[in-house]
């Protein structure tokens, strides 16, 4: 529908834009000129606390990517997402699929698993790393259910940290997984199950080659928001382990404010979403 | 794990509801774990708290690691309040108006400006922060409240412009051009057709805005200096400066996150719809 004016103010059909133009003025400045000026500041030799605009080129990139923290950093943030991602995903729909049974106290339960999202994850970090203090925590819980080979220094040991914020973040964010693919599961429609049980389908066949396929979607979406925050994990990283011990679960981010990194951490969170986000333009288009 | 069949017997049925209901328990301890872990340490003594193990229930709960926090913690409380209330409102003004145009008003290009607006909200602010603090203290607004009121209106943009977007797509174009026919401007239309139906829109950006802003620690903790704190740096900092206070660092996570808590058993349906909208199809 377009913008005609009829009968009143000329001026009317420039209302629309009046309406939206401090919106945009204020994205263009605070997002697109932003990322410009930090792009501008990664290529030059600043250092300290006074600008100094001395052209570097690209030798911050190349300086930062020789170095051993930063390369540790990036796998540790590959590492992180991965785990982080499976395990939300597969969380996330074994949940789905268990309350799409139409059991009873389904809303009850679906509460409790999306319940840990409200919540920041500033709070998260203080308890979880209460959870995996090495003398007091979990560890006891695990003598006394005679799982005491699963015992470990969690958050203290440079092996087994990064497991550590795995379990917190899963936990803290796995509900949202949950959500999407019930959301998913419920808008199968019937008829199509029954059609497949009509052709002889087994339920365990129905599931493989009916429901998981429609799943597929979901999954992707999942993968790109839950992705797009892993990246991003800045306040459960800084609250549970301030990048420690040694820098094992220190992520770019974390590690000093240069631009340059900023800049690659742009970088890996845009590889993930301008695609998404030029497919679901696409999709309005056509609608 | 899969559905009953047709054919099945009562007793496969009842056996597949048993295994259904014992695994949905377990998923739901491990959800529930870190709050019992939370409250029962929270009711410890510090004597308490350092010979007994997380998951013992207190011999003698009391609530003095409360009255413990809520005295280092209860002026960023305030802070969040002032911070939260003023950002919410405004972003979900700017929201629904943006949602309006967008969706009711579809110029040349509108869905590029959507889209081009969205991104926004996806980018790691670790890429805007420096210009951002510059910015700030150009303006005199860094260091306090009014600075992040500013930084979590201007980046809640595109998520509550996304979410109104969704909502007012679902109003039929006929209801504005009836009242274009009757001489309403664009403003009149927003005012008398859409404003009074965007109830349900307003609970579900407020609720969304509110949450995130609540419990957001990068932007806090960067722009703001200790008297001005959110309870979240707070709370940070509360943990890190009584480091083996655990049953006080407990009662403080349990006060910050008691307000989305509460909004979320009173509203949780409008929750997850917000949740969902962040993953572009509401």
């Amino acid at each position: 529908m377009r913008g005609r004016s009829l009968g009143s103010f000329s001026w009317d059909r420039f209302t629309p834009f009046l309406l939206i133009a401090p919106s945009i003025v204020l994205i263009v400045i605070f997002v697109y000129g932003f990322i410009g000026y930090t792009a501008f500041v990664s290529t030059t030799t600043w250092y300290g606390i006074a600008p100094d605009y001395t052209s570097a080129g690209l030798s911050q990139y190349v300086d930062l990517f020789g170095l051993p923290r930063f390369q540790a950093d990036i796998s540790n943030t590959i590492e992180f997402t991965v785990l982080f991602l499976a395990a939300c995903i597969l969380l996330g729909f074994g949940s789905a699929v268990l309350l799409d049974q139409h059991v009873r106290g389904t809303i009850f339960f679906q509460n409790i698993f999306l319940f840990p999202l409200a919540i920041s994850f500033v709070v998260t970090g203080t308890v979880w790393r209460w959870i995996f203090n090495p003398n007091f925590g979990i560890n006891l819980l695990l003598d006394d259910v005679h799982l005491g080979f699963l015992k470990s220094p969690w958050l203290a040991d440079t092996r087994t940290a990064l497991f550590g914020l795995v379990i917190a973040a899963t936990w803290q964010m796995s509900g949202f997984c949950m959500a999407m693919f019930l959301a998913g599961l419920r808008a199968i429609p019937d008829e199509l199950r029954e059609a497949a049980r009509v052709d002889g389908a087994t339920e365990g066949r129905l599931f493989l080659h009916v429901i998981l396929p429609l799943m597929r979607p979901i999954t992707l979406s999942a993968v790109i928001i839950l992705g797009h925050i892993s990246l991003k994990i800045f306040d459960l990283v800084y609250v549970m382990t301030f990048g420690g011990p040694g820098f094992a679960t220190d992520m770019p981010n974390l590690y000093g404010r240069g631009a340059a990194i900023a800049m690659v951490l742009l970088f890996m969170v845009a590889l993930l979403i301008v695609p998404y986000l030029v497919w679901s333009l696409r999709q309005e288009v056509e609608r | 794990m899969s559905a009953v069949r047709a054919v099945a017997g009562r007793r496969a049925f009842r056996v597949s509801r048993l295994v259904t209901y014992a695994l949905l328990l377990v998923v739901a301890v491990f959800y529930l774990l870190p709050i019992y872990v939370i409250v029962a340490t929270a009711l410890k003594s510090f004597i308490e708290v350092s010979h007994t193990t997380p998951w013992q229930l207190p011999t003698a709960p009391s609530l003095s690691s409360f009255t413990d926090a809520l005295s280092t913690l209860s002026p960023s409380f305030i802070n969040s309040i002032l911070l939260v209330a003023p950002a919410t409102i405004l972003s979900a003004l700017l929201g629904s108006l943006n949602g309006y145009v967008l969706s009711k008003w579809r110029f040349r290009g509108a869905d590029l400006v959507f889209t081009l607006l969205l991104f926004g909200m996806f980018i790691p602010y670790q890429s805007i922060l420096l210009p951002l603090v510059l910015v700030l203290q150009k303006l005199q607004l860094y260091g306090g409240i009014p600075g992040l009121v500013l930084t979590h209106v201007v980046y809640g943009i595109p998520i509550t412009t996304l979410i109104f977007r969704n909502y007012y797509a679902a109003v039929p174009s006929e209801l504005i051009e009836a009242a274009r026919i009757d001489g309403a401007s664009v403003l009149g239309v927003y005012r008398h057709v859409l404003l009074p139906i965007s109830m349900p829109g307003f609970v579900v950006v407020l609720i969304w805005q509110f949450t995130s802003i609540w419990n957001e620690f990068l932007f806090a903790v960067t722009l703001t200096l200790p008297d001005q704190w959110p309870i979240t740096v707070a709370l940070n900092g509360l943990a890190g400066s009584l480091l083996a206070h655990y049953e006080i660092q407990m009662a403080g996570a349990l006060l910050t996150a008691l307000p989305p808590l509460v909004i979320y058993v009173v509203l949780g349906r409008y929750f997850i719809r917000g949740l969902l909208a962040g993953a572009l199809k509401g």
